[in-house]
């Protein structure tokens, strides 16, 4: 029982560690990006390879997700006689959760992994240590223009994303379901409202905010050689798909009170 | 000044002065600090007691920032080289002047091209850091700090994966330097060849403290049975002994 309650206790302080030093990482990124002189090639470069480099997948993974749920969706309408409505659940559903959550999970897996492996291997082979050596701040030169690129290019894959689900769901509901095209897209623009789209991308920058901080965090902690890589990617990703869950839910209960009525 | 990692006390109340313009080569076994005595200097990390005065200010107490200024008048070998992946050598040799100094592309390349050339490579500049070899790395990475053209330089292991005549011509740039350019080098280093050609003082860390400083005459000669078993690189001896080093036979 005493080991027990030492095993929280110890996972409650491990928590609570590991929040503060994504604050202070959070706050270092804060200052630099507000400190001139400003790299722009540097975000660039990183906005390139996270912006067109996951947006196959992300597309993918949209298109499939509203089609699916275009054909769940059919299962339950079509005892009610309600498949006009499918459109409607579609594209809310879509901006407003899966489409943010969705486009996270995978740049956390395909970006974050990417970044702590990168900067841990860095860290391993001294190069962060070689970059303090020449009077250059490491947050700086490799956090800021992570974080900048992620906050800016999630919700624009995000955008993407909802357009190319809601294109998913009219497949299934034109050739399947025999909905006509201009009653699909009828549907969704009167039932989508401007705050499902913005608080959906509101979320993805939050959602980007943790990607670039945990990434960034485990691989500038690294230790241990390969391994020790290895293990912080593993837990980057762990810790971000874990951050993005919990934040999705503080956020959709926030925006669920802020924006009731 | 003192420095521990947990319970491992690695800098034991060490003191040590070097002359401005001099080269101090410190030798001692794997493990004995030599490498963290390197990173405080830098002020990679700090240490946990005692005082590091650089050309006369104290630094143990420094901002980042202010540490900064001491460091761009710094340069560091790093073991492995510390080249970054992302950059080609070009990139990495000009690191500094990129970041720091505005500078033509013309001017770059032609301080890049002599600094590869100071440390005989020419014609790489394109290449990555995976398609070099380790000695070229070791190389590329000096070439980065002599383009910063800095006063001190700290050499942590410049002559280990390189084949002889590199580490000759590494160690005839050394002397060089201090000849030339009058920059003071901190080199740590196990190659007792290399020591004894470009030290002007060599100080002997054991356990975390100096017990041997002096010219390298007075190192060879030293009485002090540990200076004498690692400078001649005998398996046995009061190092042995002391850290109950047992060295299997085949049988």
């Amino acid at each position: 029982m005493s080991n027990a309650i030492e095993y929280l206790g110890l996972s409650v302080i491990q928590f609570v560690r590991y929040i503060g030093a994504l604050s202070i990482l959070f706050a270092q990124t804060v200052y630099w990006i507000f400190t001139p002189p400003f790299k722009n090639l540097r975000f660039l470069e990183q906005a390139k390879r996270i912006g067109p480099g996951s947006f196959f997948i992300s597309s993918l993974v949209a298109l499939f997700v509203g089609m699916i749920l275009a054909l769940q969706m059919a299962y339950q309408m079509q005892k009610l006689s309600s498949e006009i409505y499918i459109a409607s659940v579609v594209a809310v559903s879509l901006t407003r959760e899966l489409a943010p959550v969705l486009t996270a999970l995978i740049v956390a897996g395909r970006i974050g992994a990417g970044i702590t492996a990168e900067i841990g291997s860095m860290t391993v082979t001294e190069q962060v240590d070689a970059l303090k050596a020449f009077a250059t701040n490491p947050v700086r030169y490799l956090v800021v223009p992570r974080f900048l690129a992620l906050i800016v290019m999630l919700p624009v894959l995000t955008i993407f994303a909802d357009i190319v689900g809601i294109f998913g769901g009219f497949l299934i509901c034109v050739f399947k379901l025999s909905i006509g095209p201009a009653m699909y897209f009828t549907m969704v623009v009167e039932s989508l409202v401007v705050k499902d789209i913005v608080t959906g991308l509101i979320k993805t920058v939050f959602f980007g905010m943790i990607i670039a901080l945990v990434g960034c965090h485990q691989g500038l902690t690294a230790k241990g050689g390969a391994e020790g890589v290895g293990r912080a990617t593993t837990v980057s990703v762990v810790t971000s798909f874990i951050l993005i869950i919990v934040t999705d839910c503080l956020c959709t209960a926030i925006f669920y009170f802020i924006f009731k009525t | 000044m003192c420095k521990a990692f947990e319970s491992n006390m690695v800098l034991d109340d060490l003191n040590l002065f070097i002359k401005r313009g001099e080269t101090k080569v410190i030798i001692g076994r794997s493990g004995t600090g030599k490498s963290v005595l390197l990173k405080n200097v830098i002020g990679l990390i700090r240490p946990d007691y005692g005082s590091i005065k650089i050309h006369g200010k104290e630094v143990t107490n420094l901002s980042e920032r202010e540490y900064n200024k001491i460091r761009m008048e710094m340069g560091m070998v790093f073991q492995g080289g510390a080249l970054f992946d992302s950059m080609n050598v070009a990139d990495n040799v000009a690191f500094i002047l990129n970041e720091f100094m505005r500078l033509d592309e013309k001017t770059v390349r032609d301080r890049v091209k002599d600094a590869l050339a100071l440390v005989g490579l020419k014609g790489i500049e394109s290449m990555m850091p995976s398609e070099l070899s380790g000695g070229m790395k070791k190389r590329v990475s000096l070439a980065r700090v002599l383009c910063m053209e800095p006063q001190i330089i700290l050499y942590d292991e410049p002559t280990s994966e390189v084949d002889p005549i590199t580490a000759d011509a590494i160690n005839n740039l050394i002397v060089e330097m201090h000849d030339k350019l009058k920059v003071t080098s901190i080199v740590v280093t196990h190659d007792m060849n290399a020591a004894f050609k470009i030290a002007d003082s060599i100080a002997m860390l054991y356990r975390g403290k100096v017990i041997a400083e002096g010219k390298p005459d007075e190192i060879r000669g030293s009485r002090h049975p540990v200076v004498q078993q690692f400078i001649h690189g005998e398996s046995v001896g009061p190092i042995s002994e002391d850290e109950h080093l047992v060295f299997g036979h085949i049988k």
